[in-house]
């Protein structure tokens, strides 16, 4: 199996606080993939450092073999490593279909179009019409973003990730904050990704992160503690000690 | 569902009725209204000046305390172009664009960086020093005596400009209405989405694909043409360029003017420049020494009521009708 994402000694200081240590991480294609860890672990300084947002103080950071540490946020975007937010990042005076309309355009490559309108391409109208219906969010997607409730931003928050065509996504706590009711949805629309498309969920309900992965890493005080699949991770007496406190271990 | 969307899609940048009743009127005000073109040509000008701080701070969310910079520069090269014998009016116009979009375009690196405070700064330091750039150089500006001597020849050739401001007000008017369309147009693309999504969140447009510094620095620097456009328009309606252009009241002024009608819907600017003229006209005939307490005045109040609670019945009222 060819590895799509890979870091290698990857780490970041912030001062005297090292909140990535030595993270050699391995994604294959296809893969769904699971980083959990306990509060102040380093997950999102670790996907803030995937997506350029960060800058690693050292190490390296490949995709599909190509060295992208030092690339810009949208450029590795274009090559398809696409996140989502821990805490929604949306356009709060756009509508979901304008939203989605804009990230549809990007991955058709007009978004530099300044003549034609967004919804004069049949193919954005319909690249629109798909992501939202997965997700659901056709009858809101005339309604203002920031007047939509919380569940319905947190399923924009995920079909706008999706409309960029990610070959690699990675999703921060996706189901945050989310009712009970409302994850299937957010999961079923995952669910629904081409089977090539590789997944990094980071998420702290382990009933999702198990029911969802294939592999898991955990990430203790910014380094891998271990790495294995469900059954090993639950089995792990280590992984126990950091979720239950070492006198349980 | 696909048909609604596309059909969503489709009305974004739709003409709606009262954005034609707004330019029927404003052509309508070239023939009904000939004793206040004068007036009305600086109205056109304030107003493609504040539709140029529009597309800065409306749509792309920089906030610029210095936009005077190109205005003024827009009117030098105007200016200077009319006073060495190139007194062709759109040719002057033209180059008065080109050279504030040049000058746009270089100073744009200087707004990416920081927050709104730095923004404020950096744009109101560009125009103190252009300021004091053009004071020194008073062989080419002639510095705080203004520039003298310019011959603006006739528009297209044919129409002379003459002293009531008729064919400066027509001109004025055609260049506002053109510029405008485009802009129009450039907003409701993709391009324009994404320098709104800049504004929106900037995080997640880069989250998007989209770069976020590339779209700051092009819409900078179209708005920085407009701007030039509408300097160079004052210089050559008035054959005269003093050192006022440049000067920080003008960058305050337009800031005011787009305020007053409201950011981020193009007309914003366009209808506080009628506001705005029409009432420094009213309130310095009334008072031509106490005008600017006045003014003043108005603007507190605006602030401490609210512009949607000034100005939001009449159009929530037309919205009603609209449906």
């Amino acid at each position: 199996m060819t590895a799509v994402l890979e870091t290698i000694g990857l780490e970041r200081r912030f001062g005297g606080l090292i909140a990535t240590s030595n993270v050699a991480l391995r994604l294959e294609r296809g893969a769904r993939h699971a980083l959990i860890g306990p509060n102040g672990a380093g997950k999102t300084t670790l996907v803030n450092l995937l997506t350029g947002v960060l800058a690693p103080s050292a190490g390296r950071i490949l995709l599909d073999g190509v060295d992208i540490t030092t690339l810009r946020q949208d450029r590795r975007v274009r090559r398809g490593l696409v996140r989502t937010f821990q805490i929604n990042q949306l356009f709060g005076d756009f509508t979901p279909l304008t939203t989605v309309g804009l990230a549809v355009s990007r991955r058709l490559g007009l978004d530099t179009q300044v003549w034609r309108r967004l919804g004069s391409r049949k193919a954005v109208v319909d690249g629109c019409v798909e992501v939202l219906e997965r997700f659901g969010l056709l009858d809101v997607m005339n309604t203002k973003v920031a007047t939509l409730p919380y569940g319905r931003q947190r399923l924009l928050e995920i079909a706008t990730a999706i409309a960029c065509g990610p070959r690699v996504l990675l999703l921060d706590e996706p189901a945050a904050g989310v009712p009970e009711a409302e994850r299937e949805g957010i999961l079923a629309g995952v669910a629904a990704l081409p089977a090539d498309v590789t997944v990094l969920l980071i998420e702290h309900d382990m009933d999702l992160v198990f029911r969802f992965a294939q592999r898991i890493s955990v990430l203790v005080n910014g380094a891998i503690l271990t790495e294995g699949t469900p059954s090993e991770i639950a089995a792990d007496h280590r992984v126990r000690a950091v979720y239950l406190g070492s006198d349980h271990g | 569902m696909r048909a609604a969307a596309q059909a969503a899609l489709a009305d974004l940048g739709r003409w709606r009725w009262p954005e034609v009743a707004f330019w029927v009127a404003a052509w309508g005000s070239w023939l009904l209204l000939p004793e206040q073109h004068l007036l009305l040509n600086e109205v056109a000008i304030l107003g493609l000046f504040a539709l140029s701080l529009d597309l800065v701070l409306g749509f792309a969310g920089i906030i610029s305390l210095g936009h005077a910079a190109f205005f003024g520069c827009g009117a030098y090269v105007a200016g200077i172009l009319a006073r060495l014998g190139w007194g062709d009016p759109v040719l002057g116009l033209l180059a008065a664009g080109l050279v504030a979009m040049g000058l746009g375009f270089v100073t744009s690196f200087l707004v990416l960086r920081g927050s709104d405070l730095t923004r404020l700064m950096v744009t109101l330091s560009v125009s103190l020093v252009l300021f004091e750039v053009a004071n020194r150089m008073a062989w080419l500006t002639g510095g705080a005596d203004g520039l003298q001597g310019m011959v603006v020849g006739p528009v297209l050739g044919w129409f002379a400009f003459d002293i009531f401001g008729s064919v400066a007000y027509a001109y004025s008017l055609v260049v506002l209405f053109g510029l405008f369309l485009v802009a129009r147009r450039v907003m409701h693309s993709p391009f324009g989405l994404s320098v709104r999504a800049v504004k929106g969140n900037a995080l997640r447009t880069a989250a998007i694909g989209i770069p976020v510094n590339g779209r700051l620095v092009a819409i900078y620097t179209m708005a920085a043409g407009y701007a030039g456009v509408a300097g160079g328009l004052l210089a050559q309606t008035t054959q005269f360029v003093s050192l006022d252009v440049i000067a920080f009241h003008r960058s305050a002024d337009v800031m005011l003017t787009l305020v007053l009608g409201g950011v981020g819907y193009l007309y914003g600017g366009l209808i506080g420049a009628l506001v705005f003229k029409w009432a420094q006209s009213w309130l310095s005939d009334l008072t031509p020494e106490y005008w600017q307490f006045w003014i003043g005045l108005v603007f507190v109040a605006l602030v401490v009521i609210g512009r949607e609670r000034v100005f939001g019945w009449p159009a929530a009222v037309l919205r009603r009708i609209a449906r």
